[in-house]
C-alpha cells in the first residue's frame, strides 16, 4: 500500500508498504529516518517516541496506515533553523543532553529528547514554570535508559528547562 | 615569532580539553540529531534481511531439516543450515564448543538452527515457518547443582567433544572447578580443620544464597550488515565489544583468511558484556557471501533474550566464623555458576568468582570452591561485574548477618576486617596499590542522609512512596532501612591473559594547524572512550585538535571493551603511541636545527602546539615544523604487567592486574505489607586512582549502581525447564527513572603506581556493591533474611511461593 505522511514538515510518500509494518519501520527503513530507535518494538522502552499530530507516541505501536495523512515529528525534526540534521543549530533539549552527560550509548536518547521536548512544551513553554523532579520522573517514566542511571538525564532536563525559560522570557513582550 | 607564541609563564598550563577536563563527547551531536549510525541503522539499496530459525526445545536430537518449502517463498534468496557452513562448524570465546548452526543436537532453547535471507523481514519470517525440523526431544539438564555434583548426571556435551583443559579440573558437566585453600585448610584433613576452626569461633553464620540470571538489557539490539567484497572476502559493520576476537572466530567459520574478514564498528547501543560473544556475525556473513548481496540482521527484543549470553545465575553456600570482637577467623564458600549450554566466558568467570569469592576481608583460613557447569539452560557469559557480582552478594549478606549476630554496626565489622594496601587476597596475591577501604566505608556511612519521611513537604505524596502513583499506600506499613555494600573487582583481564591494546597516532598539519589522528580498534559502547582517547592525545601532544578515526580491523587489536579495561589499556596504548610521536617530533626538530645544542629531550614539552623548552621557552611551532607536509605516525602496543593462572589445587597465584573498589550506602522505604520497595538514596564512594573525565566518570558509576539496583529488586530472567519465561521488557523489568533514586557519588584519587596516570577501571565496581547495599537496606527494614537477589515481593512479606 501507499502511505502519505507529513514528516518533520515535509510531505512524503512511502510505496509498497506491507500492511503489517509499523510507523517506526516506515520511518527507519523506507523514509531514511533511522533516528527513532528500535529497542523493544513493543511499546515498553520509549526509544521510538515521535510526535503524531503533536501527541507523543511509541511509533513501533502505530501501524503505518494509521499515520496516513497525519503529521509526524521525529528526533530529526528537533533541531532548530534551516538545513539538515547536524548542520542546523541544536535545540535547547539536544544541547542540554550533550552538555549534562545524559548521552552515553545514545540509543534511548532520541525518544527521551522528544518526550522531554513535549514535557517542556507543556510546562515551561506553557507558562507553568520549570518542572519539578517528580514531574520530570513521571513524564519520562516510559523511556528506559540502561547506561546513565537517569541522574544526568534529570540534570539535562533541568538545564534545558531553564534555558527555554530564559528564551521564553527574553522573547516575550516587555 | 608568530603572534600565537605564548610566554614561558604558560608552560604549566595544560592543553584545553585534556585529561581531567570534561569535554563534550565527539559523537554527542550525531547522537542527539538522530544521525549516529547504529548497527541496526545500516541500509543499502539492494540489501536483504537475514533471520534466524531457533530451536524451540532446550535439548533435542535433530533428526532432519527440510528447507524445500521455505525456498519456495517468493522473495527468499537463501536458506542455510549447518551443511552450508563453509569452514569450522564451531566457535567460541574460550572453548570452541558452540555450533555456528546446530547439528546433531540442540542444547538450549533458542539455539540457531537455520538462517534465511529475503527481501523483507516478513518474507524471512514466513520462510522460517516453512523450514521443517524433526526433533527427538530429550530431557533437559537444568539443575546446576546436580550438573556440578552428581556423577550420574547426563552430559550436555558428548565426551571428547570439548577441549581438554586439565588446569580447570574438568569432570562431567564441570567446565571448571577452582578450589582455593589457605591457612589450616591447606594441610591435613580439611573437614577436621573446619571442625577445629568452628570450635574456636565465638560466632558462626551460614546460609545459602542465590543470584538470578540477569540480562544486560542493552537497548540497541544485536544487529549489523555484512557486505560481500570483490576479493571474495566480506566487510562487516556490527555492534560488538571486541572487533578482533570477532574476526578470529568468524574467519575460520567462513573458511577465509583473517584479513578477508574486515570489520568496522557500527554504532553500539550499549553492551555490558553481552556483545563479547558472537550473535549474528557469522550468519550475516554466510548469507552475504552466499547471495552476493548485502545482508542486514536485526534481532527483535524477544530474540535478543535468546541471542546473547546472560549473567550466570549462582547457587552459593557460605559459612563465616568470627571471634567475639568481630575478627574473622575462617570462611568457606561453595559457588556454582550455571554456564548454560556453551562455555562462553564461564572458565574466566569461575576464576573471578573463586579468587574474589570472599571479598576484601582479611580471613586467615579460607576454603573456596567455585564451579562452572554446562546445563541446557540459556548460555551465560560476560556481564558487568563478571563473577564478582554473585560472590559479592553472598559475602556481603554474610557480613551483615555476622554484624547482627555480634551486635556490631555493619560498617564497624567491615572496617575491623578490611583489607588495605599490602593485604593479600585468598589467592596469595598482594594488593600492591592503594586500597583505602576502611576510610571509604566510614566516608559512606557519614554521608548526609536524605530527610526522614515526616520531614518531607508532603509525607503522603504518593510519588515519594513505594508503589508510586498507583497510590497503594499513604505511608502506612512503610518502613525505612539503611544498608551497606562493598566489593572488590579485578580490572583488566586476568589469569595470564595478555589483553594488549594497539593505537596508531598521526600528527600532521592541516589547514595551517596541527591535527592529531587517533586510530584504535577499541569499541566505543557508550562509556565515552572516544572522548578519553582525544583527551590523552591533547595532553600528551599539546595539540587541541584531535580526530578519532572509526574503530576497525585496519589497526591491531585493542582487546575487549570489558573488564573496565579500556581507559587503562587503550588509554595506555594511545599515550605510548603519543610518546613515540613526540620523540619523533623532537628528533625531527633537532635535525632541522630548531633545538639548541645542550637542550635534551628531558627539557622539552609539547605545549600549545609548540615544542617548548623549560629553560628557553618556545622553540618552534608544530605548524611551522610540519608545514612541508611531514606526517609523523607511530603505532604502539600497550601491555599490562603479566598475571598468573591460579594453580588448580590450592588456587594460589597473582592472577589479577588491578583491583577496584566501590562502597555503597542504600536508603530504602519498604511497604512491608505489600512487598514494594522505593529506593530513596543510593550513594557511593569509589576510588578511581585518577579522574580522566569527571562527567563521564560519574555517569559510569551512576549507571553501574543502577544496574546493581536492578539486580537487587527486579531483574531476573525466569527460566523453567530450560525455557525463558519473560523474554520482553514487559516481563523482564529494568529500572525506570521512577525506580532510580538520587545518587551522590564521592570519588577518591589514590593513584595505582602500575597504571597509566594512576587510573583504575571504574565501570564495574559500582555494579558489585550496589546490589548487596540495597538488599541490606530492605533486610534492615523488614528483618527478613532475603537470600535471593533479586528480592521478590513475596520474600518481603514472607509468603513462600
Amino acid at each position: 500500500m501507499r502511505v502519505n505522511i507529513n514528516v518533520n514538515g515535509e510531505d512524503v510518500t512511502a510505496d509498497n508498504v506491507w500492511p503489517g509494518e509499523s510507523l517506526l519501520y516506515v520511518l527507519r527503513e523506507r523514509l531514511g529516518l533511522p533516528g527513532s530507535k528500535n529497542a523493544c518494538e513493543q511499546g515498553e522502552c520509549g526509544s521510538c517516541t515521535v510526535y503524531l499530530d503533536d501527541v507523543t507516541v511509541c511509533s513501533c505501536m502505530v501501524a503505518a496506515g494509521q499515520a496516513e495523512g497525519r503529521a509526524v515529528r521525529t528526533v530529526e525534526g528537533l533541531a532548530e533553523g534551516p538545513g539538515k540534521g547536524g548542520d542546523r543549530p541544536l535545540g535547547a533539549v539536544q544541547q542540554a543532553f550533550i552538555e549534562a552527560g545524559a548521552v552515553q550509548c545514545g540509543f534511548c536518547t532520541p525518544g527521551l529528547l522528544v518526550q522531554t521536548d513535549d514535557l517542556l512544551n507543556r510546562t515551561v513553554d506553557a507558562g507553568h514554570g520549570i518542572p519539578t523532579d517528580s514531574e520530570i520522573r513521571e513524564a519520562l517514566a516510559g523511556n528506559l535508559c540502561r547506561c546513565t542511571g537517569y541522574e544526568k538525564i534529570l540534570d539535562a532536563v533541568h538545564l534545558a528547562a531553564s534555558r527555554r525559560a530564559d528564551t521564553d522570557t527574553a522573547g516575550s513582550p516587555a | 615569532m608568530p603572534a600565537t607564541t605564548r610566554t614561558v609563564t604558560d608552560l604549566t598550563s595544560t592543553t584545553k580539553d585534556g585529561i581531567g577536563a570534561s569535554p563534550l563527547r565527539p559523537d554527542g551531536t550525531l547522537k542527539v540529531t538522530g544521525e549516529f549510525a547504529y548497527s541496526s541503522d545500516m541500509w543499502m539499496e539492494d540489501m536483504l534481511w537475514g533471520a534466524t530459525l531457533r530451536s524451540p526445545h532446550p535439548h533435542a536430537e535433530i533428526l532432519s531439516i527440510d528447507i524445500t518449502e521455505a525456498l519456495k517463498v517468493p522473495g527468499v534468496e537463501a536458506v542455510l543450515t549447518h551443511e552450508d557452513v563453509p569452514g569450522a562448524k564451531r566457535y567460541g570465546l574460550e572453548f570452541e564448543d558452540q555450533p555456528v548452526l546446530a547439528y546433531g543436537k540442540v542444547r538450549y532453547k533458542g539455539e540457531p538452527v537455520a538462517i534465511v535471507a529475503a527481501d523483507h523481514p516478513e518474507t524471512a519470517r514466513r520462510a522460517m515457518e516453512r523450514v521443517r525440523v524433526d526433533y527427538r526431544v530429550l530431557e533437559p539438564i537444568t539443575d546446576s547443582r546436580r550438573a556440578a555434583m552428581d556423577p550420574q548426571c547426563p552430559l550436555v556435551h558428548e565426551p571428547g567433544t570439548i577441549p581438554d583443559h586439565p588446569e580447570y579440573n574438568q569432570r562431567g558437566n564441570r567446565l571448571r572447578h577452582q578450589p582455593i585453600r589457605t591457612g589450616d585448610f591447606t594441610t591435613g584433613d580439611p573437614d577436621a580443620a573446619l571442625e577445629a576452626l568452628r570450635a574456636r569461633a565465638d560466632v558462626i553464620v551460614a546460609d545459602a544464597y542465590e543470584v538470578g540470571m540477569q540480562d544486560q538489557a542493552f537497548l540497541g539490539p544485536e544487529s549489523g550488515m555484512a557486505v560481500p567484497a570483490e576479493d571474495g572476502g566480506v566487510d562487516l559493520y556490527v555492534a560488538t565489544q571486541w572487533l578482533h576476537v570477532d574476526q578470529r572466530q568468524i574467519a575460520p567459520a567462513l573458511d577465509l583468511p583473517q584479513d578477508k574478514v574486515r570489520i568496522t564498528l557500527a554504532g553500539v547501543g550499549g553492551a555490558f558484556g553481552a556483545r563479547e560473544d558472537l550473535s549474528m556475525q557469522i550468519h550475516a556473513c554466510m548469507l552475504a557471501l552466499h547471495t552476493r548481496k548485502p545482508v542486514k540482521i536485526v534481532y527483535n527484543r524477544e530474540e535478543s533474550f535468546y541471542g546473547h549470553v546472560h549473567r550466570h545465575p549462582a547457587k552459593m553456600r557460605y559459612e563465616h566464623g568470627a571471634l567475639a570482637d568481630g575478627t574473622l577467623l575462617y570462611a568457606t564458600a561453595e559457588v556454582i555458576v550455571d554456564g548454560g549450554a556453551y562455555a562462553s566466558a564461564t572458565p574466566a568467570v569461575v576464576g573471578v568468582a573463586s579468587s574474589l569469592g570472599l571479598g576484601p576481608y582479611e580471613i586467615p583460613h579460607a576454603r573456596v570452591d567455585a564451579y562452572g557447569v554446562y546445563t541446557n539452560n540459556p548460555p551465560c557469559g560476560a556481564m558487568r561485574g563478571f563473577g564478582a557480582v554473585q560472590a559479592c552478594f553472598a559475602y556481603e549478606s554474610q557480613m551483615d548477618r555476622l554484624a547482627d549476630a555480634l551486635g556490631m554496626h555493619p560498617v564497624d565489622l567491615r572496617v575491623k576486617n578490611s583489607m588495605a594496601q599490602g593485604s593479600r587476597i585468598i589467592t596469595g596475591q598482594e594488593i600492591d596499590m592503594p586500597l583505602p577501604m576502611a576510610d571509604m566505608l566510614r566516608q559512606a556511612r557519614d554521608l548526609p542522609l536524605p530527610p526522614d519521611r515526616e520531614d518531607l513537604p508532603d509525607p503522603a505524596d504518593s510519588r515519594t512512596l513505594p508503589g508510586g502513583v498507583a497510590g497503594t499506600t499513604r505511608g502506612e506499613g512503610v518502613v525505612r532501612g539503611i544498608g551497606y555494600g562493598v566489593g572488590l573487582k579485578n580490572l583488566c583481564f586476568s589469569e595470564g591473559f595478555d589483553d594488549y591494546s594497539t593505537a596508531r597516532v598521526r600528527l600532521e598539519v592541516a589547514g595551517g594547524e596541527p591535527v592529531v589522528l587517533v586510530h584504535t580498534a577499541a569499541a566505543e559502547v557508550g562509556q565515552g572512550l572516544v572522548t578519553v582517547k582525544g583527551q590523552i592525545a591533547r595532553t600528551e601532544l599539546g595539540v587541541e585538535k584531535v580526530v578519532i578515526a572509526p574503530a576497525d580491523t585496519g589497526v591491531g587489536s585493542a582487546g575487549s571493551s570489558s573488564a573496565s579495561r579500556q581507559s587503562y589499556m587503550t588509554g595506555g596504548a594511545v599515550r605510548t603511541a603519543c610518546h613515540a610521536v613526540r620523540d619523533e617530533v623532537y628528533a625531527l626538530a633537532r635535525g632541522r636545527g630548531h633545538i639548541p645544542e645542550g637542550v635534551g629531550d628531558d627539557d622539552l614539552t609539547l605545549t600549545g602546539g609548540k615544542i617548548v623548552s623549560r629553560a628557553r621557552g618556545a622553540l618552534v611551532s608544530l605548524a611551522d615544523l610540519l608545514d612541508d607536509g611531514t606526517v609523523v605516525e607511530e603505532t604502539r602496543e600497550y601491555h599490562h604487567r603479566p598475571t598468573e593462572m591460579l594453580d588448580p589445587t590450592l588456587g594460589q597465584g597473582s592472577s589479577h592486574t588491578q583491583f577496584g573498589m566501590c562502597v555503597h550506602r542504600a536508603v530504602v522505604d519498604v511497604d512491608v505489607e505489600l512487598g514494594l520497595v522505593k529506593v530513596i538514596a543510593l550513594d557511593a564512594v569509589q576510588d578511581v586512582g585518577k579522574i580522566l573525565h569527571p562527567l563521564q566518570l560519574i555517569g559510569q558509576i551512576q549507571g553501574g549502581s543502577t544496574q546493581g539496583l536492578g539486580l537487587a529488586l527486579m531483574e531476573e530472567i525466569q527460566v523453567g525447564d530450560g525455557q525463558i519465561r519473560n523474554p520482553s521488557f514487559t516481563d523482564y523489568l529494568i529500572p525506570t527513572i521512577l525506580d532510580t533514586p538520587p545518587m551522590r557519588i564521592e570519588v577518591l584519587e589514590h593513584p595505582d603506581p602500575h597504571s597509566p596516570y594512576g587510573l583504575r577501571g571504574a565501570g564495574e565496581p559500582p555494579t558489585l556493591s550496589s546490589t548487596p547495599a540495597v538488599v541490606a537496606a530492605v533486610r534492615a527494614a523488614t528483618g527478613r533474611a532475603l537470600t535471593h537477589a533479586p528480592v521478590r515481593p513475596e520474600d518481603i512479606v514472607g509468603i513462600p511461593l
